[in-house]
Parts: structure tokens; sequence; C-alpha cells
């Protein structure tokens, strides 16, 4: 292979590459909208209006946003440690039980450290989730991308058990837990730019998304400043070399997914303590999964998770609007965009990637003759 | 007497819920062999039961829905082919994104088509494959216990069940018994051996993931013109990835996989048995923890056997030649 000539510069990698890589996806997109008799264009700027058009569209935006930077984070985490996590989607849903649970045992009287013990049992419960497909990967070689699945599915019968039995409203119809006590929940963001000055439109947007970038910073720390995090790309990289190295090889991927774990189960905090103040069945809607497309288009780099997140964000807020707007078009479509971009940015990067290595490496050969 | 029903019942719906796994198993495992991990059986499986029950719906015709499925669930392993042979992509990042695309796609078009919130119509008798009374089945009922197991438990499937027995023999005899299986299976193993012989890798990829795309495309016809009577939403439920794990307790060989698959089934049909049922010691099972039991044996299959696996050597590695 020609080495370093075929590196690319940051910003064809970082930027042009992904790019492309989501016009292609898009321009598929584009043929269904057009098949579906709805004209593409304008469902484009119907689809960039409703995600950043006003106030309320920017917050709902980011509010779906810091929802992937949870799941991304976590797929990205659990593959720096060589593995794929597909589960979290049930990790969330536990980390949402977690949640729930800390917030009753506690209940009104301090709402604060309810909120606390909340956020802290939606990393332990998603955590913990993720622990035994990792133990059983790590020890017994089962495979965790079935694992996980199935977990997924476990998850997702428990947590229906629990909303129409002992966890359900009382008296109530709805698969959905009792409201959090007055008081327990994070704040607003229109409230929290109320209280200094400024008037913001109302939107689900709340403390969460702040609490997202943290974790971003977080992860981004102990993959690249810390010894840990170092051990665990090279566990990720090469199994051997790791173990030669006096990696604890098992362990290390067991506690890379407990940590992907915990960072999928604390989606919930935005979305059950930040908006909807109970528990409600199936409230992860998929994000869980949109979070391996996140990963992959943010090269599992914390920036480029965030930035992948807000992409995310706005084709949810925006296809929400769209679909208001255009009859042939539900939701179901943007589920089908977000698998095509999945296909398109995290599998075909050959694609792009290879005729413009090509290129570059004409350019270059030009510029030294 | 109702005891022996009951259990006649239960084997009869085995053979009915293990139909789907086990095409969609041997399809993983013919793809496998050549080395493509294809997690996106439950794409196809899915888009082949839309495909099949919208064509049926339109049409009329059982064997028109049949064609549909299994050119759209060929055309999904093509796209998975591409992405993963010429393109050297992620083979189960590929896989996700079209379980995920047809998860969106299919109830998109069928609210598109039929205007019935992402279902098609309800077929008719005649638009499905409904049950075959096999020969002599009625008078032969009233012979104790063979009679029994023919007329209860043999007889009365749809056409894809019985196809389904035949093919498990094609598959397994093609395999091992033609040249072309030898070369299938050892582009598995070892892909460089069989392009230094001559042989092209990528064509042979390109048969094995087209023809479990046919196998597949045959579980979701099942699916919703065999089993059901239309297409529902998410309609596969975990069958493909159940298919998957059925594959690797099969330890990629057809016979096991189809052992497997139909102690899946008969899980699955208890499942469906003991649903509001009055056990002794335990009481009623609420149904939430019988829907579970497929999903946690699975779990428990993996953990128990996954020790000893005999994974295809090359299987999940993009081939480059220039290596």
């Amino acid at each position: 292979m020609a080495g370093a000539n075929k590196k690319l510069p940051l910003w064809a990698e970082a930027g042009l590459l992904p790019a492309l890589n989501l016009l292609a996806a898009f321009i598929v997109s584009g043929l269904v909208i057009w098949g579906l008799g709805e004209d593409p264009f304008v469902a484009l700027s119907l689809m960039i209006d409703g995600a950043f058009g006003f106030q309320e569209a920017i917050g709902y935006t980011f509010y779906y946003a810091t929802n992937f930077v949870f799941t991304g984070l976590a797929v990205s985490v659990a593959y720096h440690a060589g593995l794929f996590n597909i589960g979290g989607e049930g990790q969330a849903m536990i980390g949402g039980l977690g949640l729930t649970l800390a917030v009753f045992l506690v209940g009104g009287d301090a709402p604060l450290l309810a909120i606390l013990l909340g956020i802290v049992g939606a990393a332990v419960f998603g955590g913990a989730w993720a622990f035994i497909p990792a133990w059983l990967q790590a020890k017994r070689g089962s495979h965790i991308v079935i694992t996980t699945i199935m977990f997924n599915f476990i998850a997702s019968a428990l947590l229906a058990y629990l909303l129409v039995g002992p966890l359900q409203r009382p008296g109530g119809q709805m698969p959905e837990s009792a409201d959090f006590p007055e008081g327990v929940g994070l704040s607003h963001a229109h409230d929290l730019f109320a209280a200094i000055g400024f008037s913001f439109e109302e939107s689900p947007l709340n403390v969460s998304a702040l609490i997202a970038l943290a974790c971003a910073f977080a992860v981004w720390f102990m993959l690249n400043r810390t010894r840990f995090g170092y051990e665990l790309r090279v566990v990720g990289k090469n199994h051997s070399a790791a173990r030669f190295a006096g990696i604890p090889v098992a362990r290390m991927m067991i506690i890379a997914m407990m940590i992907s774990g915990a960072l999928a189960g604390m989606m919930g905090l935005n979305e059950i303590l930040g908006e909807q103040l109970r528990l409600i069945g199936n409230f992860t809607l998929g994000y869980g999964f949109v979070g391996i497309a996140v990963a992959f288009m943010g090269r599992n780099h914390p920036v480029g998770i965030i930035l992948a997140s807000i992409l995310f964000g706005a084709l949810y807020q925006g296809g929400a609007e769209l679909a208001f707007e255009m009859p042939n078009i539900t939701r179901d479509l943007i589920v089908m965009i977000q698998g095509l971009v999945i296909l398109f940015a995290g599998a075909m990067e050959h694609l792009f990637r290879d005729p413009i290595e090509h290129l570059f490496m004409r350019l270059r050969r030009k510029e030294a003759v | 007497m109702e005891f022996l029903t009951d259990i006649a019942l239960l084997l009869d719906s085995t053979i009915r819920t293990a139909t789907p796994l086990v095409l969609a198993g041997l399809a993983g495992l013919v793809a496998e062999r050549s080395g493509i991990v294809d997690i996106g059986l439950e794409g196809k499986m899915l888009a082949a039961a839309f495909a099949a029950a919208a064509a049926a719906a339109v049409t009329g015709n059982p064997w028109a829905g049949m064609l549909a499925g299994v050119l759209a669930s060929m055309f999904l392993a093509l796209i998975h082919g591409y992405v993963s042979i010429a393109q050297r992509g992620n083979q189960i990042v590929s896989g996700m994104a079209i379980n995920i695309a047809v998860a969106g796609l299919a109830p998109t078009l069928a609210n598109f088509w039929f205007h019935q919130g992402g279902q098609t119509p309800l077929l008719g008798d005649d638009a499905r494959f409904s049950a075959i009374v096999l020969p002599f089945a009625q008078s032969a009922e009233s012979v104790p216990i063979v009679g029994t197991i023919y007329a209860e438990i043999l007889s009365g499937h749809n056409f894809i069940t019985y196809l389904t027995v035949a093919v498990i023999p094609l598959v397994a005899w093609m395999l091992y018994r033609t040249s072309f299986g030898l070369r299938l299976r050892a582009v598995g193993e070892n892909p460089e051996a069989v392009d230094t012989a001559g042989i092209s890798v990528t064509k042979l990829r390109y048969q094995a993931v087209l023809i479990g795309g046919m196998l597949c495309g045959l579980s979701g016809v099942v699916l919703s013109t065999g089993m059901g009577a239309g297409f529902i939403r998410d309609m596969s439920a975990g069958k493909g990835y159940l298919a998957l794990a059925a594959m690797i307790f099969g330890r990629w060989k057809p016979v096991p996989t189809l052992l497997a698959c139909l102690l899946f089934g008969f899980v699955d049909a208890l499942q469906g048995r003991l649903q509001g049922e009055d056990l002794p010691l335990v009481g009623e099972i609420p149904v939430q923890f019988t829907i579970m039991l497929p999903y946690v044996l699975t779990v428990l299959i993996l953990a128990i056997f996954a020790g000893r696996m005999d994974a295809p050597k090359a299987s999940g590695i993009p081939y480059e030649k220039d290596h």
C-alpha cells in the first residue's frame, strides 16, 4: 500500500467524505420521496425549515440531538474496544427504569437528591444491562451482536410487563408509570434563558444537553488522555498485542461495555427526567439504533459524534415537520433515511474514499513534479 | 387423550413456526459459509413479507406474491453483497442498515399503496398459501398414534413448509456433494487458496449471497402469505436474529441448524400455548414473560455452547486481492 501518500487531509477525511456519503443517502431518499409522488426539493426545504427555521424547531433539534450524543458515544466507546454494542436500545430502556426507580425511592421530599440518584440510577442500570452480554462475550465468546439484540427484546418485554403491572400509574390504562413528584426534573432551556433575561420559545430542550456535552468531553479525555483509554484502544486494535502488554483483555472488554451501557442508559435523562417526567413503554423509539449511525458518521470521535447528532436531530425534527406537511410521508420514512445514512456512511465509505484518495495522490504527484 | 392432543397441537405449531426460521437459518448458513456475515436476514425477511403480501393483495395470486418476495429479498442481498464484496465494507453495519431501512420503507410503501396505516389488506384464502391436507389424512385420523401423527402433525401445513422440507436436503447436498459447494465452503475458510486456484472469490460470494437472499425471501413469504394473511408492521419480530443464533448454535451445519430452529420453533409454540394458561405451582405467567422465552433461550444457548464455535475462518473479513 502507498502508506503516507494515501492519507487524506483532515478537512477531506472529516468533512468531505461524510458530506459525500450523506449526499448519496439523500439522493436515494430523494428518489423514494419522488416515487411517493412528492417533490424531493420541497421536502428538503421543509425539513431544513422544520429543523432550524424558528426557535422552537431549533430547541427540538437539539433536544433530539441530545439523545443521539448519548447513544452515539455508547456505540463508540464499545467500538474503540473492538465490540459492537447493538444493545443501546435495551440499555436505554433499563437505564430509564433505573432512573424511575431511584426517583420514586427518594420521593418528592428531597428533589435534588432524587435527581442526582436518578442520574446515577440511569447509568448504573444501563451499565448493568450491558454487563451480561459483555461478560458472555469476554468469557464465553458468545457473539455480542446477537446477545445485545436479544437483550433489547428482553428489556422491551420487561418494561412492558412492569408498566402494565407493578409500576403502572394507579388506576391508569396506558403503559406508563405515575408522574414524578413535584420538582423532580431537569430544568428546561427556555426557563434558564428566561432567568438570565433572554426569551426563547418553549421546547423540550433541557439541562441534559449540557450533561451530554460533558459526557462527550469525558469520553474524549478518557480515550485520549488516560492510560485506561489507551489500553482500551489497544484491546480494540489487537487482542494478542494487548495480552502481551499485560492488559487484562477480558476485564477491559467488560468495563468498556459497561461504560457504553451507562452512556446509553443516560439517554433517559433527556427523555424521562428532562421531558416526560414519567416512565413510558418504548420511550427509546429507536434512538439506540441511530447511535450506530451517529458513531460511524462521526468517525467515532466525540466531536464528530456531536456534529452527527445535530444532523440526526435535525433529521428527526425536520422529518416530523415534513410528515406533518406532506400526506404521503410518514415518520417511517425518516427511519428509512436513517438506514440509508447508516449504509452509506457506515458501510460504504470506500465508495468515495478510494476515488478521492486517488485524486489526492495525483494532485500530490503533480505538485512534486 | 387430551394430553396427547395437546402434544400433537404443540408439535404441529412447532413445524409451522420453525418454517421461517429454518429457511432464514439456511440462508444465513450459505452466506456465512462463503465468508459473508448476514445480520440483515431480519430486514430481508421483512421486505419479502411485505413484497409478497403486497403483490398477492394486488394480483390475488400467492405465486406472484412469492415471486415478488423472493425478488425483493434477493435485491437486498445483492446490495449487501456489493457492500461486503466490492466495497469491502463492514458487514454488520451493512446488515443493520438494511434492517433499519426496511423497517422504515415497508410500512411507508404499505401506507402509500393501501392506506391502512402501514399494513397490507387482509388476504383471502385464494391469495395465500393455505393449509394443504395431505392425502388420506381424514381417514387416517382414526388410526391411533400413527394416524394422529400423520393427520394432526404432518398434514395441514402450507405449501412453503413442505417446500422447506425439500430445501433442507437440497442445501446440504449442494454444500457437501457438489464442487460448487466445496468451493463455497473453501472461500469462507481460505479465500486466498481459492483465488490461487484460479477461481473467482467475488463470483462465488455473490452466488452464495444470492442463494441466501432467495431462501431468506421464502422465509418472509411464508410469514405474510402462509402463516399470516397480510403484512403487518414489524412482523419479523426478531426472527432473522433468532435464525442467525440458531445457525451459530448449529455450528454452521445444515442438520444441527435445522434442529436448533425446531427447538426455537418449539419454544415459540410453547410460548403461545402458555399464554393465559394456569400452571401448577407458578400460576399464570404474565404474557410479557412468555414472549421473552425465545430470546432468553437464545442467550442461554449462546452462553453455554459458544465456547466451541467453529465459524468459517474468513467470515466477516473482506477479501482484498492485492495483499
